[in-house]
């Protein structure tokens, strides 16, 4: 007796129709476990073995209907919430934009993943040791000749009843098959750490190799002459100019259009006497400097004036514009104030234009003027 | 497992009498319900008239079109039973007498007819060389005598085939498929766009031939599918034909559903995605009042219920299954037609009554006792093919 453990018992046969014959008649007796071998395949194969229709459809549909939903799910939230943009004036949910997208995904789940089922699933992959390979009967039956093995494991196996079976059905080189006991007690080279070393390490090198190649000895200026100009542009060094810079300061006395120069730096006094407002109260200039004092000034003078501001203790108390003091002050002076800031109150130059300034003093004015109406005010 | 005889047995059997009996009522009742339309509503009954005609057009066309194409590969899957198809595009020789009516009712049905309109409106001006009344008329006869022509000389060869057996016919129906297919190609999208799109005159899609051609191999397909497969169970054609040519019925149906859904698609996302006035108009016209629900049925009744009924492999090969789901086939290309050709006629909302229902009826009627009439005088099986024994011997 061999010592080695049998995995299955082989016949040979010559022509397509004998084959057939032959997977009826052993599919008829009620051997489950066996298998055929041909090299091209056979129209009717499937019926005279009573296969069954394969289940990898199920897998197929599942992973088909997955992606579907999958796609719609992302799409949606990438065009209806996290990100949304107007595109051809359509909804930001708009399904018939997505179809040919859910469709792509359902084919490409679909198709990948039943490709995958079928290498490790029903192809056990990493199993690449199968008893049969490298076997005369695997020989013969992948070039010329119609193979069938019935396996050990079926549970109608009886060594002496298959080989009688066999010859009954005129199959020849009847020749048992048996696990190489090397390949029993092996241990899947995939799964070692030595070879999954192996492989991090390939994926590093190319991949580095990759970049390398690509991003530093291989890499190509892209399309920038725009970019790079011969032209001295802001903020740049020049050779021209003998103190080196690029840009250069404007004719001494020049004004910027639209801007009027502020003359009276530290002269609150010729201030008060040259300047004059130079808008009337009209309705206009009168909102406009409410707005402009509401933003700017009510936080600390209040907005009737009055210093009671909802700033009002947190800082030394800011003055109200009813004294005396400042009714008597020329619009000029006031002018100065907001322009140069006074004490604690900072310059206001930046935030408000020259007319707006003179606006909110226009509004001081009628502010002030509210305190002490005249008879002819109210007609 | 194939046969080894070489002598292929056939019998041929008669169709029971009550078919002719059945036929006769569908026929007789819907022609009642016909003639009387006629005179109470003749516009209405005009509109379902054209639903009747390109009906006709789509089993007779499109089953010349399957024929066509079994030669022309080289198939022989369907060989065994290609004389169902022969038999059905017999239609196209009635297709010319129910064109007839229409004929004498295109002030009812087409608005470029209108003198009235045509005056002041530029488009139809410019289109006006293509169609016109007399324009219309003689493409219409062209088209039909070329489809009956093709028919004829296919058909010919193939019963004279029976006796002779001789092969030369085969190859002789070969070039005359050739040469039929890009003809085809032509003269249904011209059909398409006479018949049914020039009921909108101002409506452009490029595509709608396209789309009537796949509903109308589609509806001949089933046809075919559901005489082949209601016969075989009764043993009218040879033994051995087996799931395997089934399956084949099933995956080209399968194959032409999807067809179908990708073309009508097209169609609606070009024109959704460009939102051209002069383009979404006919969709909106189908958006209106209840044709909503009409417009919403036919994305389940002409693709996702046939989808999910021939999806699996069993479900091809299961003869009931194939039943069920040539007849709702056909079914949908009567609703699709129906969708295309009725929102010209009521604008606001769904019009179905008993007009509606007497054309189904007439239709099936009169193509039961085609077929009953034209299966007496020749063979269910092409016995002289000789492609035959190797359609017999198919198996996937």
């Amino acid at each position: 007796m061999d010592e080695r453990k049998l995995y299955s018992y082989t016949g040979i046969f010559d022509t397509p129709d004998e084959i057939i014959h032959a997977a009826d008649a052993v599919a008829g007796k009620g051997y489950v476990k066996y298998d055929v071998h041909t090299p091209y395949p056979l129209h009717g194969m499937d019926n005279a073995m009573r296969l069954k229709p394969s289940k990898i459809g199920y897998a197929t549909l599942v992973f088909g209907l997955s992606g579907a939903v999958a796609a719609l799910l992302t799409l949606f939230w990438m065009a209806a919430v996290d990100y949304k943009l107007v595109i051809g004036g359509k909804p930001f949910f708009s399904f018939p934009a997505y179809v040919p997208i859910i469709f792509e995904v359902t084919v490409l789940s679909a198709s990948v993943i039943t490709v995958l089922t079928m290498l490790f699933i029903f192809f056990k992959l990493p199993n690449n040791s199968h008893p049969l390979n490298s076997t005369g009967y695997m020989k013969k039956v992948s070039s010329d000749k119609y193979g069938i093995s019935i396996q050990a494991d079926d549970p109608n196996f009886n060594e002496e009843e298959v080989k009688l079976f066999l010859s009954s059905l005129h199959a020849k080189d009847i020749t048992p098959i048996y696990y190489d006991p090397e390949e029993v007690n092996y241990k899947h080279v995939i799964l070692q750490p030595k070879f999954l070393g192996f492989l991090a390490l390939v994926a590093f090198l190319t991949s580095g190799i990759t970049y390398f190649t690509l991003n530093k000895l291989m890499y190509m200026v892209p399309f920038n002459w725009m970019d790079e100009q011969a032209k001295v542009i802001p903020q740049q060094k020049s050779a021209v100019f003998a103190d080196g810079f690029g840009m250069r300061q404007p004719v001494n006395g020049t004004v910027a259009r639209g801007q009027m120069p502020f003359l009276y730096n530290d002269k609150p006094e010729e201030a008060a006497v040259n300047l004059v407002n130079l808008l009337l109260p009209s309705k206009e200039n009168l909102s406009l400097g409410e707005t402009k004092y509401n933003i700017y000034c009510s936080p600390c003078h209040g907005y009737h004036a009055e210093g009671d501001s909802r700033l009002r203790g947190q800082f030394p108390n800011p003055p109200s514009l009813h004294s005396e003091k400042v009714k008597n002050w020329t619009d000029g002076r006031i002018f100065y104030v907001i322009t140069e800031g006074q004490n604690i109150m900072p310059s206001y130059a930046t935030q408000l234009t020259p007319e707006e300034r003179w606006a909110v003093i226009l509004y001081i004015r009628a502010l002030q003027r509210s305190l002490n109406a005249k008879e002819s005010d109210l007609k | 497992m194939s046969s080894n005889s070489s002598i292929i047995e056939y019998h041929k059997k008669e169709l029971p009498g009550k078919v002719w009996t059945l036929g006769l009522a569908l026929f007789l009742t819907g022609l009642l319900i016909v003639v009387i339309g006629y005179i109470v509503d003749p516009e209405r009954t005009a509109f379902n008239n054209i639903i009747l005609l390109t009906f006709l057009i789509s089993l007779g066309a499109g089953s010349l079109f399957l024929i066509a194409i079994e030669y022309v590969a080289g198939a022989v899957w369907s060989t065994p039973f290609r004389r169902v198809p022969e038999i059905l595009s017999f239609a196209l020789v009635l297709v010319p007498i129910f064109a007839v009516p229409l004929f004498f009712n295109m002030y009812d049905i087409f608005k470029w007819t209108h003198p009235e309109i045509l005056k002041t409106d530029e488009l139809l001006q410019s289109k006006a060389p293509y169609l016109n009344i007399n324009f219309f008329i003689i493409r219409a006869l062209l088209f039909f005598t070329v489809w009956i022509v093709f028919f004829l000389m296919l058909y010919r060869n193939s019963i004279k085939q029976d006796s002779s057996g001789d092969q030369l016919l085969t190859k002789r129906n070969i070039v005359i498929s050739a040469i039929f297919l890009p003809v085809f190609a032509f003269t249904i999208s011209f059909t398409a766009f006479d018949w049914l799109m020039s009921l909108a005159p101002h409506w452009y899609s490029t595509i709608f031939g396209v789309y009537y051609f796949s509903g109308t191999v589609l509806c001949a397909l089933a046809a075919s599918t559901f005489i082949i497969v209601l016969m075989n169970e009764r043993g009218f054609f040879v033994k051995g034909l087996t799931k395997d040519h089934y399956y084949s019925l099933g995956a080209l149906m399968f194959a032409f559903i999807n067809f179908w859904a990708y073309i009508a698609f097209s169609q609606f996302l070009l024109i959704w995605y460009a939102n051209l006035p002069d383009e979404t108009f006919w969709f909106l016209q189908r958006w209106e009042g209840n044709w909503k629900f009409v417009s919403i049925g036919l994305i389940f009744v002409h693709f996702v219920i046939p989808y999910f009924g021939l999806l699996s492999q069993p479900a091809k090969m299961n003869p009931r299954r194939l039943l069920v789901m040539s007849v709702w086939i056909m079914f949908a290309h009567i609703y699709d037609l129906y969708w295309m050709i009725m929102p010209a006629f009521s604008k606001e909302g769904i019009a179905f009554g008993w007009i509606e229902i007497g054309f189904p009826l007439f239709t099936f009627g009169l193509l039961i006792l085609l077929f009953v009439s034209r299966s007496k005088k020749v063979n269910l099986v092409p016995v002289g093919d000789p492609k035959l024994k190797r359609g017999i011997d198919f198996r996937l």
